[in-house]
């Protein structure tokens, strides 16, 4: 009941939202309202869901009964934590939408939400073809927003991206009807045990396909080169849409439909696909060192941070799994965090060059304080949030080897040389254009960052509470892949 | 709450509230909210000490858990033994010393209130770091210590050089981070647990030489070389005198580097079963301070000179624990936190009489117009000469004794360094204090005594440094090791393990023969320093006239320029390239030219002009084409699988 809550909610107030939010500041209250309301469902739905039954996080309805197919959507505790970071972020990143001289605010909300809608479905979907719709059609609404929000060469960068991901979803589709004639069903949960006894190379085939899917979706080394120019000539809510939220998508749709679907290969390819997210780890990080452009500093970074979560996920152990899902909601939070920062640089700057920037903390202490707890995450500060998932991915990646191990830590001092960077300058320094005045985050700029900073130390400092709601999941996980 | 959480819990209070009321509480109470929190934080100590000392009984104070995954549980514990006792005592002790001296050095910085802050968040951080039960509370410590550091060698970040020097700060301790992460990941490995005791436990169950044990403690002391400053992770400690005077003081001398000792001390059974772990920590320890000392000679920054020394000082240490004489070693910890403050906090005063100048050439003859600060300086250059019967001496011997016993080439190289700390300390004092002004007339006019702020502390450490030796007499004094005696507890995995631990072999005619001679090398080296600086009134030739070796040890052996260009060019040219060339060009270059060719594939065969959203149908068709493929047979299947196999081998 909860589940189509949260579904139909951002629905129906994408549709408010187009439909009455003709002037400005109505398609802003409503999607407010909207995402709040869906915030405060989760939070009451969630309260239910952490003393003891699951019952509450699932609801089916069957479609086309013959066929096997069902209107069927179920959370356990990694879906849940994943609806906490939508529940929470898009809020967050609809406050920080500037409405200043935007056109057509209505259609512009209203895609917000309706991409809330999509990732609700992906995060809950217990059917294959149900997975396969949202996860499609999570990328029409950014897509659209890209396109009519973004800079110059947004048109460019959106339809390489949406060519992309439809490239690898040509192969996942084909895996997943695959798999629908051989089970003669679309539930999640019932396919297990036709995939549980599927030979070990289709599994390999299945998996190769799911795995180009997802890798492109996060983005993992080598099928990234659309993800910096996208996020750099998006629109910064775009933009946190898709770092925040759609990356995740990837490493979720890894842990809920690639490793159960394919479980055998999962084994026969986790060394391929670790050594090519820690080289995208590595690669990512180095690239970030000399980038002078802030928002593609930053989407290498975020690239760089994603392989490590798919490092973590195949590295088959708890820690690995609790690791990533962990920092999927770090990594969300903090990404929403460091573009919001950027795009507050750019508004009022006018620049996102490093090379013309400096100074900005003498100004706006407050601004640099909040960006440093931020960078603090970004950098896995012990006490930060991105604490906590590095220190488990990488043991797990440790674990799984010890040299990829290592190789994969250096990334923790990569990113001290690129994320200090970023800070000295824009923030030290002296101020390279003295006419210019910079004015202080306030009001709904501070009360977003305070927000984002706040989750960034109480996550640091109280993991467990997150950690317990996944661990099950995570248990149940792995007794299924080393059961087969 | 505990008396014990409020040991770390005072400072935390005192950074919020600076913290959050930056720019908005009143300057006068900056200070005593900063000094306060750091002096409720020294009283709590007594107090924990009070309580500790009835039974001397390790206490263990959890608090809650703070990481659990599968089998393995993190707790957030604090220990109090022994060790974190005198480690609080000299954190907190020290500490409120120097809050209370920025109270009148920085006085005249516009950042008054975020100095405390971050001051009282450092202090947060070691507390944490001495504090905690476990090896990942450590870590927290550990990396919030550097992030303090880097934020306060930062502190003036207006100059970039000094970014610059904050920035370098901070990743040379993460490249020591690493190893020590790396290190817990192999004692997760090995025990299971992180927490202090039960690993501890069950190591003693382990052979000396175990190899697992030989990775742990090796990793965990690259660690201690990036926080400690050691060879070859060294080169930032120098550059990070960027920081205000008393950050100098407090972080890069007296505390947060000696937190590697802290931690070999702590771990000293895992280290006790490594003896070639041990072996590599004394060498390095002695190549490191050798090479410290040797640069200090020719520096003329006041502050450069110290920080060479505590770079060679610190070595010092690393040789005491070397030689499994942890105790000597950490008596050197308490000694140098004592005459390295009071160093350190003296030529803050000097730098502040000579209204911000710290090039001792154009210093001199000051001993007259700063009598505090000069007597007071001269007491610590005594102290860190190894001269009797002041702090450095006790503890400093203490530690060669060690060597001769262990090594007797490590014992004489350690003993030229000694003869060379000497020498460049006489001659900071003599260039600083003695001749004639060299100064500019409006400094001279400017000199003056520092405030009773400054000057107290300059006197309290001042009488430790005197003093604080006795805690650790030789034994040939026959008077007791209070030091040793109180720390006996902590090393009895040591002793469980190696019947020989702690045990002196030499004659007491050879320990008087060795401590004579430390001294009279410290006496010759005063009086060389005295020829040379005094009598004959030479002055260190101006930069860029040295030549030969003087030369290679005055621009510091060429060490950043050679760590340039093996890392930083090199990963920046990689970065450049891969960013520029390879990214944009070759991986984006080979999917465009697929993206092209599909595109007018899609143009020709169905006039696709309106956009990507009917592309987009015509791929989902092209998919479903492609499955009714898949499904005629496996034996397509089959054939294409056989075909992947082959290309993935």
């Amino acid at each position: 009941m909860f589940l189509l809550l949260l579904l139909l909610i951002p629905l129906v107030g994408a549709l408010l939202s187009f439909v009455i939010g003709r002037n400005e500041a109505s398609a802003k209250s409503v999607a407010i309202a909207s995402s709040l309301l869906s915030l405060g469902v989760f939070i009451y739905a969630a309260a239910q869901f952490t003393s003891g039954s699951t019952e509450i996080f699932s609801f089916a309805k069957p479609w086309i009964a013959s066929a096997g197919l069902n209107f069927k959507f179920s959370a356990d505790g990694i879906s849940v934590l994943l609806l906490a970071l939508t529940s929470v972020l898009v809020p967050l990143i609809v406050l920080s939408a500037a409405d200043k001289g935007r056109e057509k605010s209505n259609v512009f909300y209203s895609l917000v939400l309706f991409t809330q809608f999509t990732l609700v479905g992906v995060f809950t979907a217990g059917d294959l073809f149900l997975f396969y719709f949202f996860f499609e059609a999570a990328l029409v609404p950014v897509y659209f927003l890209i396109i009519n929000w973004g800079g110059e060469n947004a048109p460019k960068s959106a339809f390489k991206m949406f060519i992309y991901t439809i490239f690898g979803s040509l192969l996942m589709l084909a895996a997943m009807v695959f798999l629908y004639t051989k089970g003669q069903t679309a539930d999640l949960e019932a396919l297990k045990s036709t995939a549980a006894l599927m030979p070990a190379k289709v599994q390999m085939l299945l998996f190769g396909a799911f795995i180009i899917a997802f890798a492109i979706k996060m983005p993992l080394f080598p099928f990234h080169t659309w993800q910096p120019n996208a996020y750099t000539d998006s629109p910064a809510t775009a933009t946190m849409l898709l770092s925040g939220l759609l990356s995740k998508m990837g490493v979720f749709g890894l842990i809920r439909i690639a490793l159960p679907m394919a479980p055998l290969a999962a084994n026969e390819y986790a060394m391929i696909v670790t050594l090519l997210a820690i080289v995208g780890l590595i690669y990512g990080s180095v690239i970030a060192i000399k980038q002078d452009d802030i928002k593609r500093l930053i989407a290498y970074s975020s690239f760089a941070h994603m392989g490590l979560m798919a490092a973590g996920v195949l590295s088959g152990s708890v820690e690995g799994i609790q690791g990533a899902v962990f920092q999927m909601l770090a990594h969300g939070v903090n990404a929403v965090g460091l573009f919001y920062v950027a795009k507050i640089i750019f508004d009022r700057t006018g620049t996102r060059s490093l090379s013309q920037l400096g100074g900005i903390s003498q100004q706006a202490p407050v601004l640099s304080v909040l960006f440093m707890i931020i960078l603090l995450g970004s950098v896995a500060l012990p006490l930060t949030n991105g604490f906590v998932g590095e220190f488990l991915m990488l043991k797990a990646v440790f674990e799984f080897d010890k040299l990829i191990g290592v190789i994969a830590g250096l990334s923790i001092i990569l990113g001290a040389v690129y994320m200090l960077r970023l800070f000295q300058n824009t923030m030290f320094g002296e101020v390279k254009d003295s006419q210019l005045i910079i004015a202080d985050v306030t009001g709904l700029e501070r009360l977003v960052l305070v927000i984002i900073s706040g989750i960034v130390l109480i996550m640091g400092v109280f993991p467990n509470v997150i950690l317990k709601v996944s661990e099950p999941a995570a248990v149940t996980l792995l007794d299924y892949l080393s059961s087969i | 709450m505990s008396l014990i959480s409020l040991i770390p819990l005072f400072p935390l209070i005192g950074f919020l509230i600076n913290g959050f009321g930056y720019k908005k509480i009143p300057k006068s109470l900056v200070a005593p909210i900063g000094i306060g929190a750091s002096l409720l934080s020294f009283i709590s100590t007594v107090l924990v000490y009070l309580e500790f000392k009835q039974s001397e009984e390790t206490i263990i104070q959890p608090l809650f858990d703070w990481i659990t995954v599968g089998g393995l549980n993190i707790s957030f514990a604090f220990q109090i033994d022994q060790l974190s006792i005198l480690m609080l005592f000299i954190i907190t002790g020290v500490g409120t010393l120097i809050h209370l001296y920025s109270k009148g050095y920085m006085s005249h910085d516009e950042g008054y209130g975020k100095f405390f802050a971050y001051l009282n968040l450092f202090l947060f951080s070691m507390l944490l770091l001495v504090m905690g039960a476990n090896y990942l509370i450590m870590f927290i410590g550990w990396e919030g210590v550097g992030l303090c550091s880097y934020l306060l060698i930062g502190f003036w970040n207006k100059r970039e050089d000094f970014g610059d020097a904050a920035r370098k700060a901070f990743v040379m301790n993460r490249v020591g981070d690493l190893g020590f992460l790396i290190g817990i990941f192999l004692l997760i490995n090995q025990f299971g647990t992180l927490e202090y005791l039960s690993v501890f436990e069950q190591a003693k169950a382990l052979p000396v030489g175990d190899i697992g044990l030989m990775f742990i403690t090796f990793c965990l002391f690259i660690g201690a070389m990036g926080k400690s400053a050691q060879i070859p992770l060294f080169t930032w400690l120098p550059d990070a005198m960027a920081g205000p005077t008393p950050v100098s003081a407090l972080i890069h001398a007296a505390t947060m580097v000696t937190s590697g000792i802290y931690m070999v001390v702590r771990s000293n059974v895992l280290y006790t079963l490594s003896p070639d772990t041990l072996e590599f920590i004394a060498w390095i320890g002695t190549l490191t301070a050798l090479v410290a000392a040797s640069i200090a000679l020719f520096q003329n920054d006041i502050k450069k000179v110290l920080a060479y020394s505590t770079v060679s000082q610190l070595g010092y240490m690393f040789i005491g624990l070397g030689v499994m004489a942890y105790t000597s070693g950490f008596f050197h910890v308490i000694t140098h936190a004592f005459f390295k403050a009071l160093l350190f906090l003296g030529a803050g005063s000097v730098i502040h009489a000579m209204s911000d100048e710290q090039d001792i050439r154009k210093m001199g003859g000051l001993w007259s117009k700063i009598k505090i600060t000069s007597i007071t300086f001269l007491i610590g250059t005594i102290a860190i000469s190894g001269l009797p019967p002041f702090a450095g001496f006790f503890s400093k011997d203490e530690i060669l004794a060690h060597v001769f016993e262990h090594n007797k080439l490590m014992w004489a190289l350690a003993m030229l360094g000694s003869f060379m700390t000497a020498f460049y300390m006489f001659r900071l004092f003599f260039l600083t204090f003695t001749g004639t002004f060299r100064g500019t007339k409006e400094q001279e006019d400017h000199l003056h005594e520092s405030p009773s702020s400054m000057t107290i502390p300059l006197i309290v450490l001042a009488v430790l440094s005197v003093v604080g030796g006795f805690i650790g007499f030789p034994e040939i004094f026959h008077l007791p090791h209070a030091l040793s005696e109180f720390l006996s507890p902590i090393y009895e995995g040591s002793r469980s393990v190696n019947p020989e631990f702690g045990q002196v072999h030499l004659s007491h005619s050879m320990e008087w023969l060795l401590m004579g001679g430390s001294v009279l090398l410290a006496l010759i080296a005063f009086a060389a320093a005295y020829m040379v600086y005094v009598k004959n009134k030479s002055l260190p030739v101006a930069d860029g006239e040295l030549s030969g070796l003087k030369k290679v040890l005055a621009d510091k052996y060429y060490l950043d320029e050679a760590y340039n260009k093996t890392f930083v060019n090199p990963v920046e040219k990689a970065s450049t390239f891969f960013g520029n060339v390879f990214d944009t060009k070759v991986l984006d270059g080979a999917v465009n030219s697929l993206g092209s060719f599909t595109a007018i594939l899609g143009k020709a065969s169905n006039k696709l002009q309106t956009g990507s959203t009917r592309f987009y149908l015509l791929v989902m068709g092209m998919a479903i084409a492609a499955i009714l493929l898949l499904n005629i047979g496996n034996e397509l299947v089959d054939g294409f699988f056989s075909m992947f196999k082959a290309q993935i081998k």
